[in-house]
């Protein structure tokens, strides 16, 4: 992408970089690289186009299946208090079970859930590189 | 008693912002450095700029005061505003930085090649950011009436002005040092006093939060009423009560119970439960929806994303902030629940919000830690209001001056600055009367019911069509503004309709995405040729090189 903006000098002694007009959602749009191994990606063929679907569906899964883990961990809760009041009176350390659940317990496992996908979803990319970059070309 | 040492703390952040403003402004000089920083911006500074931009007034004011009043029921705020960067990262980050996009409106042109539906992510864009600056510029106002006893517009107008300039001539760029910078301020400002406030509990013999008689003045306290309430004192009598009335209260006299709060020891410690309260459940499950579906849909949140080189750098940055923001979030509730001990005439006045800031003083005297502590808290506080504002202001600024003015000019992005300024500033004005963490929460329903489909079904899904996209939003997301505006102007409701008008994404949302995908369906011919190809670059890691 663009370099780093010239830090060099006093501001007055650096001829300033030209000006560009940037339109915005061109700017990506084209971007001309051709390689054998990619042009099956890009042109669309039928194989390309089988490869990246099975990527956004791995993807997908991946988000899906770790979403589901917070939606049942963390969004069964109020459920769980509501039916069982008795979990809601339950103490450990002298603090009722919702308070550490919901003010401690609650983040560090959003964190977890989400250094598992980082870990993960670069790996079905990793994966989906390997194969897009096999040697049996 | 005056404390010395707030106002210099106040003014002491304003100029290290505006300095910091100045020094980035030397740096910007293009329109990409203005709108993205040039996209160089390090994945560290980056995720401490959006978790400085994203700890808002809400945050930092609100959350302790809510839990102060309210208790565990309210804890769903910290979670949801925390998981909502788990949703963003599992669903959007990577994909939406490859998109390309800059913009909100940009993503819908990109994905869907609509011009039509661009202008309409424009409108909502600008609503919802309007709608979050609102709060921010209030509590600014809030605060400072609290702190310094300055007339209520003051606060407003001096955080509008102070952070309308920074933006217009600094641009993002030095934004992201602003914001970096702030998300220190406000995690120190929090975590340091919330130190010393558990050492003082800790030496004061561990008074009980909950007390078996309810909360008690643990001080001879004086409270002068800001809200009309109807108040239940000990001796089994009820009083009214107006604003400007004057109570006095001993050393360990019971604090009155006032209607609406809960004053209950019960109702504070425990979660709502079955059959009690089916409304209060649906409430809970609402506001979930609303915050972990919200954040994706926040326009200031959406702009930094582009500041990533890549989309795995996007993946990442959005894991720190995720932990940044969580280490944030264990702080408020220990002054929510130290509020009960050591301030509960707020709890009487309604003034809640005030708690983080009343707090130190309360608890730790008038000594000269006290009144440091309580300065610092204000600073932080002040951050919170700049940052989040700041954010706001350059990603609405940025879309009016693209899709409004149509100039990707810097100078027609400093008009749009000033004119996205001076609304909310406005409006702050005029609705002095509202609830901080109320409309914030508003926000986040707008959001999800709108923008939050759009995406995730505009990354995910290949028979996503302009048409589907445009109904879902204007249906969805118009069900949410059409709530938010009876919430702020329409009349006081009871039961049922109150309890889905206050909190409408449980019903937005799932609304917003049905007639997204049906309306799809029904206008399949309508998806874009090139959707393959748009997929491909949308979820093809950067190491092809495509």
């Amino acid at each position: 992408m663009a370099g780093p903006p010239d830090r060099s000098g006093s501001a007055g002694a650096v001829t300033p970089p030209r000006r560009t007009r940037l339109v915005l959602a061109e700017v990506t749009r084209d971007r001309g690289d051709s390689d054998r191994t990619r042009t099956e990606l890009a042109e669309q063929t039928r194989v390309g186009e089988a490869l990246v679907r099975g990527l956004v569906r791995a993807q997908l899964a991946l988000a899906l299946r770790l979403s589901l883990v917070v939606a049942i961990g963390l969004g069964g809760l109020p459920l769980l208090f509501a039916v069982a009041p008795a979990v809601g009176t339950a103490t450990l350390f002298g603090i009722n079970l919702p308070w550490l659940l919901l003010g401690v317990a609650a983040f560090p496992l959003l964190v977890a859930v989400g250094w598992i996908f980082v870990r993960l979803a670069e790996r079905n990319e990793q994966d989906f590189t390997a194969l897009v970059r096999r040697p049996e070309r | 008693m005056p404390n010395p040492y707030l106002v210099p703390a106040i003014v002491a952040v304003t100029l290290v912002t505006v300095a910091i403003g100045f020094y980035g402004l030397r740096l910007a000089r293009t329109t990409s450095d203005f709108l993205v920083a040039s996209r160089a911006v390090s994945p560290t500074w980056n995720a401490a700029a959006i978790g400085g931009e994203y700890l808002s007034a809400a945050s930092f004011l609100g959350i302790a005061g809510l839990i102060l009043k309210y208790g565990v029921d309210v804890l769903w705020y910290p979670v949801g505003f925390a998981a909502g960067y788990l949703a963003l990262l599992l669903f959007v980050a990577a994909p939406l930085r490859r998109s390309g996009a800059f913009t909100l409106p940009d993503f819908c042109e990109v994905r869907l090649g609509s011009r039509r539906l661009r202008t309409l992510a424009t409108a909502f864009v600008i609503f919802i950011g309007w709608l979050y600056l609102v709060p921010q510029l209030q509590g600014a106002g809030l605060t400072l009436a609290t702190v310094a006893g300055s007339p209520y517009p003051v606060g407003a107008l001096v955080v509008a002005a102070v952070v309308t300039a920074n933006v217009a001539l600094g641009g993002m760029r030095a934004i992201t040092f602003v914001q970096a910078f702030q998300y220190w301020l406000k995690l120190t400002a929090l975590a340091v006093p919330a130190i010393f406030l558990a050492l003082q509990w800790q030496a004061d013999a561990r008074p009980a939060v909950t007390p078996p008689d309810g909360p008690a003045f643990r001080t001879a306290t004086t409270v002068v009423v800001e809200h009309p309430a109807t108040l239940a004192l000990s001796d089994g009598q009820t009083r009214e009560v107006r604003p400007g009335d004057e109570l006095t209260f001993a050393a360990g006299d019971p604090v009155p119970a006032v209607s609406g709060v809960a004053t209950d020891a019960s109702d504070w410690l425990l979660p709502s439960t079955a059959g009690a309260d089916d409304r209060g459940l649906f409430a809970t499950y609402s506001l979930i929806l609303a915050t972990f579906l919200g954040t994706m849909g926040l326009p200031h949140v959406l702009v930094r994303f582009y500041t990533n080189p890549d989309g795995a750098a996007a993946r990442r940055t959005t894991l720190v902030v995720l932990a940044m923001v969580g280490a944030f979030y264990l702080l408020p509730t220990i002054y929510g629940v130290l509020g009960r001990i050591y301030t509960p005439q707020l709890l009487v006045t309604g003034q809640t919000d005030a708690v983080v800031v009343l707090l130190p003083g309360a608890a730790l005297g008038d000594g000269t830690t006290g009144r440091l502590l309580a300065a610092l808290v204000a600073a932080g506080a002040f951050a919170a209001f700049l940052s989040t504002s700041s954010g706001l202001l350059t990603s609405v600024a940025g879309v009016i001056s693209t899709d409004v003015l149509g100039r990707g000019s810097v100078r027609g992005f400093r008009l749009a600055t000033v004119i996205a300024g001076a609304v909310p500033a406005v409006l702050a004005l005029n609705v002095s009367g509202l609830n901080v963490s109320q409309v914030v929460g508003l926000a986040f329903a707008v959001a999800a019911s709108s923008f939050c489909p759009l995406l995730v079904l505009g990354i995910w899904w290949r028979g996503l069509t302009d048409l589907g996209a445009a109904a879902g939003v204007l249906v969805g997301g118009g069900a949410a503004v059409g709530a938010v505006l009876v919430t702020v102007l329409g009349p006081p409701l009871s039961g049922w309709p109150a309890t889905l008008i206050a909190q409408p994404a449980a019903w937005t949302v799932p609304l917003a995405f049905t007639v997204m995908v049906a309306v799809s369906m029904a206008t399949r011919r309508r998806a874009p040729a090139d959707v393959g190809a748009t997929m491909l670059r949308l979820h093809a890691p950067e190491a092809l090189r495509l």
